[in-house]
């Protein structure tokens, strides 16, 4: 009797300082469980939990203090950094600013890492202690995306900077992290699963076991879901958003993404771009991408809210922009474009194509939120407005590696500005491609003009926030609104189901984070 | 016999080789991995040090000779995707896969035989009716369908068993191994069931066949005219003849369960060596892929030799490459 009693009362009070366990099921598993391996959104999501950043971003990629509690540009390639005080790794010792030393050199310097974070810490040209807790910067170019670019570096203890290599991180050995859970086990494939780390300096981690399940089968994952096998998965397929949003059992958050789906055209080839025909398929002397009024033609043909509301299922939002305008750096003088296709047919004959011309579009069909259905879509409003358009689609292991090549004329993607602002995109998909500079890295269409580097290249060395907020916004302007240098289709939406009472506020990052999962009472 | 089994070994490496060169010509001619592997935000240069990173930036024929090199000393590679020797990444899933394959033989050679024995023998009975009608349902209906539907009615509907996942694990001479325990067996059950549909059909319609021509055929007749119990016709002269044939589909068919239990492992979301094949697929995970068709071509050869072996202890008029 006693010892029921006693045992009653220990869960009582156990469930008291945690709430039970949780298990998520994610979309695609992890390569390896070294934080600095692989540069992916499924790795860098699992890292979060064990390891922390100095600087983290909110929901709305907003910047927040991380393991740096505040940091300031001294001069345009100088930064200081003031750690935070009486943080502990998970192994009792306290972190100081050797750590972040250490980090900084690890790197560049993971052997036969596929991704590797060396983008994101290049910039810095050296990294110097002042005290245990205060750190100093030194950038070769003013580089005023530094913060953003630390939300991604994960730091590690300097022993382990030091010697561990990728199959220690796996083998859990070297999972000590900051951050509010420590590894308990790895499956490769199958599983993750964490503790609750109870010295943890931040707010308490609300499950005290969390397991972190892969099932990269949509359907699979739902039903997971309704048998309440989980508690909580991600990437909800669109077909399920209407039947699951009535489940009494279900409860759904969403977020515009930073994903932009958007075509690309090929405005680089002076002649016979190659999948540019007559209406009689025979090829193209001219390439009238190059007009940029063919380009505005192909913007108005589209309807974007058809897509939205029919294809996406609702769970998309028409593109005018790189990024939604609730971010940082984006203009709010381009909304998305109307669906105008008397007007797409008078600049097409403008244009010098009154009967259009024949057309190849390309895009993948297992990347993005049903991307094959949209690109069918975009064809036939292009076909309805004069420019007779085929499409064809192949897996994205295939059409990355040709569309980098330059092997299409025409094709559709989809662009995540990790940092949550427009420069990424401005300075990868439209800036003139230069391999040195690193510009214009995704820029398959070859899009290029003096003018718009000269405004990405100031605002990219511009350390004031406002400012280079305002220069960002009308580099966005000339890029879409002036030139249309790429044809901005939707946001992607991310959509996060979960148990009814538990909740999940939807991040913007796509990212799964189970210490932001809050309990039903 | 020692001399057959060398003969075959010498035959499997050739096999090997050919397979090696084939996949890695055809992974090469499919894309870029470095497109693949890199973040999308990566620029020239971060490209150029993977492809560097990962031995890429050299001419093909070059890599293929640096794996041949390699091959011989047993190091197929190293992962692109996870860094680790490939071999090491697919014998990490092998056992997941082992076990729901053999599970799901069992349930088809268990229930099969029986089943095809009863329609066999009694072709015109209403079960025998309903046991074929159900085979050609278990021939058509595709898995991933018959896979969800599973979950559907079992996990989603009724509660009675997990819909996806494989459950804890012990480690059984170092091979972690779920099948020991009931929750592990609770969690292979559905997707074992799955792959067993279509084994189970073909092995029930290949039994009924094999029974229904046996059966008129003289040496049944003199048994039966001899006197012997009704048993002892169809248990011991009846099943003897009829497992011959049986024997080789049932190996064929090990193999093909293990080497392509791909659309049931992604559903269940199985951590096995199939889903992690198609991942490599779409990854251009080529050493990962090469290895793995090494290892499933190498399983064929190996279950095949086990079949032929099989199959001149059961007829004693087969004689393994003496004859010749």
């Amino acid at each position: 009797m006693l010892k029921t009693l006693a045992s009653l009362l220990f869960a009582g009070l156990a469930g008291a300082v945690h709430a039970q366990d949780l298990t998520i099921a994610l979309s695609a598993p992890v390569s390896a469980l070294d934080p600095h391996f692989h540069n992916l959104g499924p790795n860098n999501q699992v890292s979060k939990h064990v390891f922390e950043t100095l600087v983290k971003a909110d929901a709305q990629q907003n910047l927040k203090p991380g393991l740096a509690e505040s940091w300031r540009a001294i001069d345009d390639t100088t930064w200081e950094w003031k750690l935070r005080k009486g943080v502990r790794w998970h192994d009792g010792s306290e972190f100081t600013s050797d750590d972040v030393i250490a980090t900084f050199k690890r790197i560049p310097n993971v052997p036969n890492s596929p991704a590797s974070f060396a983008i994101y810490t290049r910039a810095v040209s050296e990294v110097a202690a002042v005290d245990r807790h205060t750190l100093r910067m030194k950038t070769a170019r003013p580089h005023p995306l530094l913060p953003n670019d630390l939300i991604s570096i994960h730091i590690v203890p300097k022993a382990i900077a030091e010697s561990a290599k990728t199959e220690d991180f796996n083998s859990g050995k070297a999972m000590i992290g900051t951050g509010p859970y420590r590894w308990a086990e790895y499956v490769a494939g199958d599983r993750v699963v964490f503790v609750a780390n109870d010295k943890y300096w931040g707010a308490r981690a609300p499950y005290a076991k969390v397991r972190m399940r892969f099932i990269s089968n949509a359907a699979a994952r739902v039903a997971a879901l309704l048998a309440g096998d989980v508690q909580m998965i991600e990437n909800v397929p669109t077909a399920d958003v209407g039947r699951l949003s009535k489940d009494a059992r279900v409860q759904l958050s969403s977020a515009i993404s930073n994903r932009m789906i958007y075509l690309h055209m090929d405005s680089g080839r002076e002649r016979a771009s190659p999948f540019v025909t007559d209406k009689a398929g025979k090829p193209l002397e001219a390439n009238p991408f190059r007009d940029p009024r063919v380009r505005k033609a192909i913007s108005k043909a589209i309807d974007r809210d058809a897509i939205v509301s029919r294809v996406m299922e609702g769970q998309a939002k028409a593109a005018g922009q790189f990024l939604h305008e609730s971010f940082f750096g984006t203009s709010k003088r381009l909304p998305p474009e109307k669906h105008d296709p008397e007007g797409a047919k008078k600049l097409l004959a403008e244009a010098g194509y009154p009967d259009g011309f024949g057309l190849t579009l390309h895009a993948p069909n297992n990347r993005y939120i049903n991307d094959e259905k949209v690109a069918q879509a975009v064809a036939q409003y292009l076909t309805r407005a004069g420019i007779a358009t085929k499409l064809e689609t192949m897996p994205s292991n295939i059409f990355f590696s040709r569309g980098s090549k330059l092997e299409f004329s025409f094709l559709l993607a989809g662009w995540g500005a990790e940092t949550g602002e427009t420069s990424s995109s401005l300075r990868s998909l439209v800036a003139t491609f230069d391999a040195k500079a690193g510009m214009g890295a995704a820029n398959r269409g070859r899009f290029s003009d003096a003018g718009l580097d000269a405004v990405i290249q100031t605002a990219l060395t511009t350390i004031d926030d406002t400012k280079r907020g305002l220069m960002l916004a009308a580099a966005s302007e000339k890029a879409i609104g002036e030139h249309m240098a790429l044809v901005p289709l939707h946001y992607e939406v991310s959509i996060w189901g979960a148990r009814k009472g538990i909740a999940y506020t939807a991040r913007a990052d796509q990212y799964t984070l189970a210490f932001e999962v809050r309990p039903g009472k | 016999m020692g001399v057959y089994a060398l003969r075959r070994l010498a035959q499997s490496l050739v096999v090997l080789f050919v397979t090696s060169g084939l996949v890695f010509a055809g992974l090469y001619l499919v894309g870029d991995p470095v497109e693949i592997l890199v973040n999308p935000n990566a620029d020239q240069e971060e490209k150029l040090r993977t492809a560097a990173a990962l031995g890429l930036d050299r001419p093909l024929l070059h890599q293929y000779a640096i794996f041949l090199k390699g091959a011989f000393s047993g190091d197929l590679g190293r992962s692109f995707v996870f860094g680790q020797p490939a071999l090491e990444v697919i014998l990490e899933r092998m056992p997941a896969t082992l076990e729901l394959a053999f599970l799901a033989m069992l349930i088809s050679v268990a229930l099969g035989i029986p089943l095809g024995l009863y329609a066999g023998l009694r072709p015109h009975a209403l079960g025998s009716r309903a046991i074929m009608a159900g085979s050609i349902l278990g021939f058509s209906l595709p898995t991933f369908w018959v896979g969800l539907l599973l979950i559907l009615v079992f996990a989603v509907q009724l509660g009675w068993l997990p819909s996806t996942g494989r459950g804890p694990t012990e480690a059984v001479l170092g091979v972690p191994l779920s099948l020991l325990t009931w929750e592990g067996l609770r969690h292979a059950l559905l997707p074992a069931t799955n792959l067993a549909l279509f084994k189970l059909s073909l092995i029930i319609r290949l039994v009924r066949a094999q029974v229904r021509e046996q059966a008129l055929l003289d040496y049944v007749k003199f048994a039966r005219a001899k006197g012997l119990p009704r048993s002892r016709v169809v248990g011991v002269h009846l099943m003897k003849n009829i497992l011959i044939p049986l024997v080789t589909v049932i190996g064929l068919e090990l193999g093909s369960v293990i080497a392509f239990a791909i659309v049931t492992e992604s559903i269940f979301a199985w951590p096995g060596m199939g889903k992690l094949v198609i991942d490599s697929i779409f990854q251009l995970d080529r050493p990962v892929v090469v290895a793995y068709l090494m290892v499933t071509v190498f399983l064929f050869i190996c279950i095949n030799l086990v079949v032929d072996l099989l199959y001149s202890a059961l007829d004693p008029r087969v004689r393994l490459g003496a004859a010749k």
